[in-house]
């Protein structure tokens, strides 16, 4: 569980978040708002990658200000670009990064990696520089390279926007069947609807906040011109 | 260090490689090959300042050292190092800290005669000092000669230097990373 | 990116890196204090020797020596003309002995074991607060972002040719600040990734 006790993020003089209070407990949250909303600050909020500037995040009972690096292995983070989350020049090494980084024997990460690797049919390119895959298999190594962590929670920020349609769609459908705690920070309103709960963000605050079919018709409602 | 650190020192080392793939300034009679990199050096310690940019150059000269072909034409290793000309790419992390240093002591009064000062001397003169003494050193030769010998290079440092002291002032608007530091 | 490693089996890449260096070091050091040509065309031949030891065809070794070659002529020329033939043919001599040797232990030792050797030189400097273990992962990242960085620096350039700004110098500012941009998006990845710095 992912709980914001009265948030507020200001970068400067600019106050991007006003007093957020949530709870996240469902399996399958979607995040939206237009841009400059606030909801990728919201986003590195949750992992601590971001301090609140007044109010706590506590993910299962941890602050964020306190134990940042535990939290950081619990919640894992996929970015919108993968080229700045692949951090290794193979996709082997990518793999094996957080492993290694999480203190892990390396016969497990050997095993680990070969897994990941079959399943997310990246075999084929194991020892190929991240540079040279299509953009679908950036995002798939992004993602794999995250999950063979094992954390509990996962945030997504905006994992669709830079794919085209079949890559989207793809992993969309590799999201929906992730049994994680997921949190979706989205644009996608076809992904959105594929969580239980949706969150509008508008202006640092929260507008809406329900089921996918009523979150979301008050965020289109909003945003669309009469 | 921080994250964004590392991964600033990382980037410009980066930077650093891909500049000397391109041929920026091309004037004749210029041995360019040697060259071409310092532009990496000015920028990383205008941008950087000291630490961070002089790490971020001290990572490039690794990177040649471990045998990368990140020198212009695909060269490297330590043969590069140890030959005639090595005491210039010694030099680089040493040039683009003293760079970052003048960077820092001028950093709130900066502007482009003051980055030309800086990069002047943390991306030229401070290279001269080491290398040619070295290459002196490595040639048998007297050190007034190898002085002269490197005058060659000046037109094509002169171009650097202004190409590298504009662009620091701008991204300086743009993107100010620098940690100001008082004279001691 | 590719290294200028060249694979083969041989007791010369079999040696450890740290092993290989310390020759170089002591031999560049040594070469210093011989004064005869004969003794230098010894070590010329050595050096030979051991490139047929460690099987890197005479092809291989010839390319690596050809970029010193410009800096050589002008070297052995100045020694002519300021001295005579026998110091001039002394110092070329020591030149290529020294950088030859030097391009056999690069063609010769992987990356890995060099940054490995690195590391092991570095740990002693560990109470200055120098975490040896991360020139792995900076060599890593810089390796990895290099062909991002060309790519973007590619489409600066294409971006601003389509709008008529031919010189190229001009590519720079706005490269930078992508680079910059990158640089905070890469260190929220480092430490979301668990290679945190805290």
């Amino acid at each position: 569980m992912i709980e914001l006790r009265n948030v507020h993020h200001r970068f400067g003089d600019h106050q991007v978040l006003r007093g957020i209070d949530l709870s996240l407990t469902e399996q399958r949250i979607a995040i939206v708002g237009a841009n400059g909303s606030g909801k990728s600050t919201l986003a590195r909020l949750l992992n601590g990658l971001l301090l609140p500037t007044e109010g706590q995040v506590l993910v299962d009972g941890l602050d964020t200000k306190k134990h940042g690096k535990v939290i950081r292995r619990k919640v894992g983070f996929v970015f919108q670009d993968p080229d700045i989350q692949i951090i290794m020049p193979t996709v082997v090494e990518d793999l094996d990064f957080g492993l290694k980084h999480h203190g892990i024997p390396r016969p497990e990460r050997e095993a680990r990696v070969e897994a990941a690797l079959a399943e997310y049919g990246l075999a084929a390119h194991r020892h190929h520089p991240a540079h040279l895959l299509s953009g679908g298999q950036k995002q798939l190594l992004a993602i794999a390279a995250v999950l063979i962590t094992n954390p509990t929670h996962i945030i997504f920020d905006e994992p669709t926007t830079l794919l085209d349609l079949r890559n989207r769609h793809r992993i969309t459908r590799l999201i929906t069947e992730l049994d994680h705690q997921v949190i979706l920070i989205t644009h996608d309103l076809e992904l959105a609807a594929t969580a239980t709960r949706v969150i509008v963000l508008d202006q640092g605050t929260i507008t809406a906040d329900g089921p996918p079919t009523e979150s979301l018709s008050s965020y289109i409602a909003a945003h669309t011109n009469p | 260090m921080r994250s964004k650190d590392i991964a600033l020192v990382a980037l410009f080392a980066a930077i650093t490689v891909v500049l000397g793939l391109f041929p920026l300034i091309e004037l004749p009679l210029v041995p360019a090959p040697f060259t071409a990199q310092t532009l990496g050096v000015m920028l990383a310690g205008s941008i950087l300042g000291a630490r961070r940019g002089g790490l971020a150059i001290l990572l490039f000269v690794v990177l040649v050292a471990i045998g990368l072909p990140v020198l212009p034409g695909g060269r490297g290793g330590i043969g590069v190092i140890l030959g005639p000309t090595g005491g210039f790419i010694l030099a680089y992390p040493v040039g683009a800290f003293v760079t970052g240093l003048i960077t820092e002591w001028l950093w709130r009064r900066y502007n482009v005669a003051y980055a030309l000062l800086a990069n002047a001397i943390g991306g030229a003169l401070v290279l001269y000092v080491i290398g040619i003494p070295w290459m002196a050193m490595s040639a048998n030769l007297p050190l007034g000669k190898a002085i002269t010998g490197s005058v060659v290079f000046l037109p094509g440092d002169l171009a650097k230097i202004i190409v590298a002291s504009l662009t620091a002032v701008t991204v300086r608007r743009a993107y100010p990373l620098v940690q100001p530091r008082q004279a001691a | 990116m590719l290294s200028l490693y060249h694979e083969a089996r041989s007791p010369v890449h079999a040696m450890p890196a740290g092993a290989k260096l310390l020759v170089l070091l002591g031999t560049g050091t040594g070469l210093f204090f011989v004064r005869s040509i004969g003794a230098l065309g010894v070590a010329m031949g050595v050096v030979v020797l051991g490139y047929a030891l460690a099987r890197v065809p005479a092809r291989v070794g010839l390319r690596h020596l050809l970029p010193i070659l410009p800096v050589l002529a002008v070297i052995v020329v100045a020694q002519v003309l300021l001295t005579d033939w026998v110091t001039a043919a002394l110092v070329g001599q020591r030149i290529v002995v020294l950088v030859a040797l030097a391009n056999l232990v690069t063609l010769t030792t992987r990356t890995s074991a060099m940054v490995a050797t690195v590391e092991a030189v570095l740990r002693p400097l560990r109470p200055l607060g120098v975490r040896p273990e991360r020139v792995g992962l900076v060599v890593a990242m810089t390796v990895r972002f290099i062909p991002v960085l060309k790519e973007q620096a590619d489409q600066v350039r294409a971006a601003q040719r389509a709008r008529g700004v031919r010189r190229s110098t001009r590519f720079l500012t706005p490269l930078l600040i992508k680079t910059l941009r990158l640089a905070d998006g890469l260190g929220d990845a480092l430490e979301a990734r668990g290679a945190g710095s805290d």
